[in-house]
Order: structure tokens, then C-alpha cells, then sequence
């Protein structure tokens, strides 16, 4: 018996020992869900076209994904990070502190964030203020926004008559999303924002000025669909009276159940966003562990696959998957940056 | 209910008290009361029965088509030139030429009106890039057929198929659907000339992950899926088994072991996503096995399942009735021998249905695997314990949040291949347990 069990304990122990020795060679890919569907593109690419590995790419979320690339270096993290937001500063600080030093910022496009109905309603047009007011949970009791009350808009139409005369019913993520993220920064604050006194307590009161902006009510006219887009639009088509908010990507490849709103006066478009005339837009990125080149095969090279014009190129391949490519100089300059290993500076 | 009222000049002490009253009234309404009892059983499982057929129902509806997909007949005429045009012909170079070239040729010679750079693009998208790899392995299985001319079936892209499949309406707005008019004008001429067909989907059961849907496969899943099954069973059986039997066999009855059983009994209820986190504070990082390891979502597999076989096994094991033992201890069997040569192999079939439960339940999951990094996206079939892989429910996940239509029919079909494995799996121990178990 005991000498069973001795040699179960050594045998346990034999296969942790294998494993933590053993050396990878193939890439791992952690980080944001909005860039997962390109990244994982580019990786299934970069594994045919090349003698490497695919490698693995892991959807953690931004957050889950830098920090888990700032966990260290070492075979056991991950050797690039996706995320829909630029890196803050928190996070730079906790990789330097666990020793990742040099990373490289690679900006690979943009994501537009809509606001889209079934097409068996009408289209409708909004604008970044009439959209914080119908979701925010306290609003301006005056013009101005000195005073603030409980949202009380249930109609679309108790905002603005030129709204639809139906009830408010937005699906959107859960604020662990990086969608949700960017939909409170952007949309939100933006028309939050165009309220004097509220925009006056940006520099007097940082703290109460993103409770008012970013606070979303919770009444029931905002429901929390979940981080599945597909689903939100299945629930939207079999209720045309709702809006749901994701990613452009996903009203592309559904253009013909679902429709875009115009926001401030311009529709969601592949060329609106890429112009930056659509409001609702953000920028995603990828970093890379520059201690890993060299050692995990195949990182430079999938750099490389990214950053080459038949992938983030105008008619490159994650075009077709919604990437919404920079500009030609952009693309240029980032290219070689990324290419040289050029190190991130805040 | 006392129905003393209705029986005339009856005492404390008359028998005819006792005996049940026979008023028709009341006859009528217990015969009634049951038959309104039997009725709710009916309605409880007609419920159940029309929401499993629903479910069922709608995932075949969404999900059959998946297992067919369009191809496009060609005239291919396989170049030299095009293939390699260094002009050796080894296997490798074979291996390595540009098939693009080929069925794009191809497909201009069909349509020979293509001239600007756009429209040859969205000809091209006729086509999937796996038409590449269909050219690829004729070529490689018969070299001989290199400059000649052939017809050959090839894979349609994904936007095509869902046309074909009716799932693209044609009278939408050019703009609002992703078949341009051209494209349609194309495929139309295609049919009309019958060279537009669905075929078997040997894809789907042959490769791993995709971005591409009419290139994405359950296979990666399957083998990720039985190599964690494996190491599930490797540790959870003979662990679960032997923790069994001493407690059932061997344990004496004090308090340590009633708190032994209070925790195994708890920790069966234990959210699975409890030992996702224990998996990665301990497994991945005390232990140091890799992330995405079959081996790693094994260990925790196995935890899970731990408890499920040990009360399955005891209550197995208190099943063999005490005579067994005694007569086999009577006749001088020590107590070793009494359970190896007697109390095990009667209690095996019970062991087995309940190993096989537990297993088909962990089969099933994904939440301890997400901390684990198996929900990732891996195109390499994995081959060993420690290659990254992922399991059938995590590919299903996977792909139900992909943004491609097709995906969607893709989610179905790979759930009715999971709900395949989980019948087989329940259908062998129904099998087992009636085919050894024994009545006493």
C-alpha cells in the first residue's frame, strides 16, 4: 500500500515536472473578444502560409487578457494580448513590475459600435444627447444640467418627437464587456457632455461627473443581453420593437435582417467609421512581449501576417471580416514601428 | 371527513361505522379526485415531452444542413506552368504550388467577361479557399493528372452556400445582402448548367476550428474531447473506486468519516465553475501543467466527477447483499478476497452506470474549462494529453458568438454530434446495467 502510494505521488509529480520543462512552440494569443474573430484570422493564416504552429488564441476579455500578459515572462504567459481599448497606464506599471518591460503597441483598426433595430421597423435617426437621455439613469432636469432627476423618459417620444412612439428597449452587454466600455465612453459621455454644467464638473468633480455619465439606468429599458451578439440579434429580430448595441461587424454580416441608426447624423458605414465621422468608434490593438521574440518561434512572423496589406489592407482578408483598416499612412507607420519592436511610451 | 350524518342511527360503538361509506356522491368525487391526480402526471410529462421535442426539433431544423455543403463544378485544367513553374515535379513542390492560381484560371475561363480588378475579386469569392486544398489533394493523389483537363467539384464560400440553402433571400436590396447582383448573375448561370450541388460535408467531421465556417470541423473538438475524457477517467475511476470501498468496506463508523461523507455528498453539488478556479490556482499554477492542456482539463474534469462515482459506487457496494460477504468469509476468504473475488465484480455494473453518468456529465461541460484557457481557438488537431485543445461544448460556444450566418448552423449540428456522444454514452449504461446486473 505504501509503496503504491509513493509511486503514485512520484508519478504525479514526474508528469508536473515534464510539463513545466517542457519548451512551447506556438504562439499564445490572449485578450479581447472584438478582436478575437480577427486575430484568430490571422493566426489560422500565419499556421497555413507558414512552417510554425498555429497559434493559440485564447477570448479572455482585455482586462482578463493584460493581465495575464503582465503576469510575467516565461513560457507559461502568453506572448501577444488583443484588446478593444489602448493599455492604461495601471496596467504598464503592473507588467514593469513583474517584469515585462519592453512591449509593442500595434494599433490594427477600428470598431464601430452600433445601435441597430429589426428592418421591419422604420429606420430612426438619434443624436449622442437624445441617446444619453434615454439611457442614462438620473438626467438634467433643466437645459443646462444643474439639477438632475430619475430618468423619467419611458417613450421614445417623450424625448423628441421625431423619435419612434414606442417604448424604450435597448439590449446591450454587461459592463464586464469591452463593447459596454466603449459604448459609456463614447455615446454616453458624449452626449452627457453637451450639458454645460455637467461638462463645467469634469475638472471640479471627476468622480460625481462619471457616476451622472457613465450610470446606466436600470428600470428595465436598458436589458442586459449578455456577451453573445448573435443572440441579441436574434432577440431583435423577433422583436422589432427593440434596439440592441454591438459591434459593426455583426450588423455587416446581418445587414439584411437588421439595420444601423443614424447617429448625429451619420450611419453606421464601413466608410463613416473609417473616417471617423460616425461618432460611436474606437480603436483596437494588439501587444506584443518583446522578451518572447526570439525565444517562442514565429512571433515576428506573426507580426508580419497581421500587418501585411493582404490582411489589414483595404481588400485584405479581415476587411471581409469587419476590420475597419487605419488609414494608408497609419498603416504605414505602424507596420514599421511594429515591425522594429519599437517600444510602448505613455 | 366525517360522514356520521349520512349514516342513519349509527352508535360508537356499531361496526357499520367503520366500513367505508358507499353514497354514490361521494364515490364520484374520489374516483373523480384521481382521475384528476392521473391527469396532472399526464400534463407534467406532456410538458416535458413537448419541450424536449421543441428543443430537439429546432436545433435538426437549424443544424441539419450543416452536414451538407454547396460545391461548384469547374473545368479545371491543372497547369504546369500555373502549378510550379520552376517545372520540377517532386511531391513537395506538388505540395507547396499555388492551387489559387488554378481554379481562379479557372473560373475566369468560365466567365470570361471579368476583366476589372474588383469584379475578379468578387468572382473569386465564388469559391472558398479550401478549393485550394480539394485541387491540392487530387494533385497529390494522382500526380498524373497535371496538365489535364478535369471537372471537378469544388467548395463554395460560405455566402454562396447559404444562398443555395435559401438562407440568403434574393429579393433584398443588393446592398443588404452579401451575394452582390454579379455574383448572383454567376451562380445563376452555374445552376442552370447543373453545376451547382450540396455534397456530404466531409469537413465538418475531419478538421479542426476555422475562421472560414465551410472550413471549420468538429474533428479538433472530438479528439480534445476524448483526450480529456481519458485522463477523467484515468484518475477519477480508480480513485473514486478505491475511496469507495474503504469507506463502504473498511472505514470504521465515527464522526471523521460521517464528515467525510457530508463532504462528499456536498461537494457532488459544488458549481463546476468552483473547480475551474481551484484547476488554476493549483493544476496550472502550483503544478505548472500547460494552459489549454487536455491534461489540465482532465484533472479538473476528474474533481468534478469524483463524487458522482463514489456515492455511485457505495451505493453499488451496499447493494451486494451482507450474505456474499459472509458466506465467503465463512468458507476462510480473507477480507481482501472477499471483496476482489466477490463484492466488486457484483457491484460492477452499478460502478460502470455511475462512472458512465459522471463522465457523459463532465462530457458536457465548459465553465471549469474557461479558467483553464480550453476555450481558445485551435485549428491544430491535438495529438497527445498536452497539446492545446478544446472540447465539443467549448466549440459550440465558440461559435455561437462568431458573426458569419453560417456559423449558426454550424452551433446546431455540432450540438446534435454532442448530444449524439451523450446518447451513446447513456445507452451503454442502460446496456451494461441490464445486462450484468443481478436481482437478489
Amino acid at each position: 500500500m505504501n509503496r503504491h502510494t509513493m509511486l503514485a505521488a512520484a508519478a504525479v509529480a514526474s508528469i508536473a515536472v515534464a510539463t513545466a520543462a517542457q519548451a512551447r512552440d506556438q504562439i499564445r494569443i490572449v485578450g479581447s473578444s472584438t478582436v478575437f474573430p480577427f486575430s484568430t484570422a490571422v493566426a489560422e493564416q500565419f499556421g497555413k502560409s507558414t512552417r510554425f504552429k498555429t497559434p493559440v488564441v485564447e477570448s479572455t476579455g482585455s482586462g482578463g487578457g493584460l493581465k495575464l500578459f503582465c503576469a510575467g515572462i516565461g513560457v507559461q504567459h502568453p506572448d501577444v494580448t488583443n484588446a478593444s481599448r489602448r493599455i492604461k497606464k495601471s496596467e504598464v506599471d503592473r507588467c514593469t513590475r513583474n517584469g515585462v518591460k519592453a512591449i509593442t503597441e500595434v494599433k490594427i483598426g477600428y470598431d464601430g459600435i452600433v445601435l441597430a433595430n429589426s428592418r421591419k421597423a422604420g429606420p430612426t435617426r438619434i443624436t449622442l444627447k437624445q441617446l444619453y437621455l434615454a439611457l442614462a439613469k438620473s438626467v438634467p432636469a433643466d437645459d443646462r444640467g444643474e439639477t438632475l432627476k430619475d430618468n423619467p423618459y419611458r417613450m421614445w417620444s417623450d424625448i423628441d418627437p421625431s423619435l419612434p412612439g414606442r417604448k424604450i428597449e435597448v439590449l446591450g452587454p454587461p459592463p464586464t464587456s469591452g463593447t459596454r466600455d466603449a459604448f459609456v465612453e463614447l455615446a454616453m459621455e458624449g452626449g452627457c457632455k453637451q450639458f454645460p454644467a455637467i461638462k463645467a464638473m469634469k475638472k471640479t468633480d471627476k468622480k460625481r461627473y462619471k457616476a451622472i455619465c457613465h450610470g446606466i439606468r436600470e428600470d428595465g429599458a436598458f436589458v442586459e443581453a449578455g456577451e453573445n451578439d448573435v443572440l441579441i440579434i436574434q432577440k431583435l429580430v423577433a422583436n422589432p420593437k427593440a434596439f440592441g448595441i454591438f459591434g459593426f461587424s455583426f450588423l455587416d454580416s446581418n445587414a439584411d435582417r437588421i439595420q444601423g441608426t443614424v447617429v448625429n447624423g451619420v450611419a453606421p458605414e464601413f466608410e463613416t467609421i473609417s473616417s471617423g465621422d460616425y461618432p460611436v468608434s474606437r480603436s483596437m490593438y494588439f501587444y506584443v512581449k518583446q522578451a518572447h521574440v526570439g525565444v517562442i518561434p514565429g512571433i515576428k512572423d506573426y507580426v508580419a501576417e497581421f500587418t501585411a496589406e493582404r490582411a489589414w489592407g483595404p481588400e485584405g482578408y479581415l476587411v471581409d471580416k469587419g476590420l475597419i483598416p487605419l488609414s494608408d499612412e497609419d498603416r504605414k507607420k505602424t507596420m514599421k514601428a511594429a515591425m522594429s519592436g519599437a517600444k510602448l511610451s505613455m | 371527513m366525517t360522514d356520521a350524518a349520512h349514516v342513519p342511527g349509527g352508535g360508537p360503538h356499531d361496526p357499520a361505522l367503520k366500513r367505508p361509506t358507499l353514497d354514490e356522491r361521494r364515490l364520484r368525487r374520489r374516483y373523480a379526485a384521481e382521475r384528476r391526480f392521473k391527469a396532472y402526471g399526464v400534463a407534467a410529462i406532456a410538458i416535458a415531452m413537448v419541450a424536449l421535442v421543441w428543443l430537439l426539433f429546432s436545433i435538426v431544423a437549424q443544424g441539419y444542413q450543416a452536414f451538407v455543403h454547396t460545391h461548384i463544378k469547374l473545368d479545371v485544367f491543372f497547369d504546369a506552368e500555373l502549378l510550379h513553374p520552376s517545372g520540377r515535379n517532386t511531391p513537395e513542390s506538388l505540395a507547396g504550388a499555388n492551387y489559387g492560381a488554378v481554379y481562379k484560371k479557372a473560373l475566369r475561363d468560365r466567365f470570361g467577361d471579368v476583366k476589372k480588378r474588383r469584379d475578379r475579386r468578387s468572382l473569386y469569392a465564388l469559391l472558398s479557399q479550401g478549393a485550394e486544398d480539394d485541387l491540392r489533394d487530387m494533385v497529390l493523389a494522382d500526380p498524373s493528372i497535371v496538365d489535364t483537363g478535369q471537372a471537378v467539384w469544388l467548395t463554395a464560400s460560405d455566402h454562396v452556400d447559404m444562398l443555395v440553402k435559401g438562407k440568403i433571400e434574393r429579393d433584398r436590396p443588393e446592398r443588404e445582402r452579401p451575394i452582390k447582383d454579379r455574383q448572383l448573375a454567376w451562380i445563376d448561370a452555374l445552376m442552370a448548367d447543373d453545376r451547382v450541388e450540396t455534397r456530404f460535408n466531409t469537413r465538418f467531421f475531419s478538421s479542426g476550428a476555422s475562421r472560414e465556417p465551410e472550413l471549420a470541423g468538429v474533428w479538433g473538438a472530438i479528439m480534445g474531447s476524448i483526450f480529456t475524457m481519458m485522463v477523467t477517467l484515468l484518475l477519477s475511476f480508480p480513485v473514486g473506486v478505491g475511496a469507495a470501498v474503504y469507506l463502504e468496506e473498511f472505514a470504521p463508523r465515527n464522526r471523521w468519516t460521517d464528515l467525510i461523507e457530508v463532504n462528499i455528498n456536498n461537494l457532488a453539488a459544488v458549481p463546476s465553475i468552483v473547480f475551474g478556479l481551484l484547476g488554476l490556482a493549483v493544476i496550472l499554477n502550483f503544478f505548472g501543467v500547460p494552459r489549454s492542456a487536455p491534461l489540465a482539463g482532465g484533472m479538473v474534469l476528474a474533481l468534478m466527477t469524483l463524487p458522482t462515482i463514489i456515492i455511485a459506487t457505495r451505493a453499488a457496494l451496499k447493494a451486494v447483499p451482507p450474505s456474499i460477504r459472509e458466506a465467503a468469509l465463512g468458507i476462510g476468504a480473507s477480507k481482501l478476497q472477499v471483496i476482489t473475488h466477490h463484492v466488486l465484480p457484483l457491484a460492477l455494473p452499478g460502478i460502470l452506470t455511475g462512472t458512465i453518468i459522471g463522465m457523459a456529465q463532465a462530457l458536457g461541460e465548459t465553465a471549469p474549462l474557461l479558467m483553464i484557457g480550453m476555450v481558445a481557438f485551435i485549428v491544430d488537431i491535438p495529438t497527445d494529453p498536452l497539446s492545446p485543445a478544446t472540447v465539443l461544448p467549448v466549440q459550440i460556444y465558440l461559435w455561437s458568438d462568431m458573426p458569419e450566418r453560417s456559423f449558426v448552423e454550424k452551433t446546431s449540428a455540432a450540438i446534435m454530434i454532442l448530444l449524439a456522444f451523450l446518447v451513446v454514452m447513456n445507452a451503454v449504461a442502460i446496456y451494461l446495467r441490464r445486462r450484468f446486473e443481478r436481482r437478489w
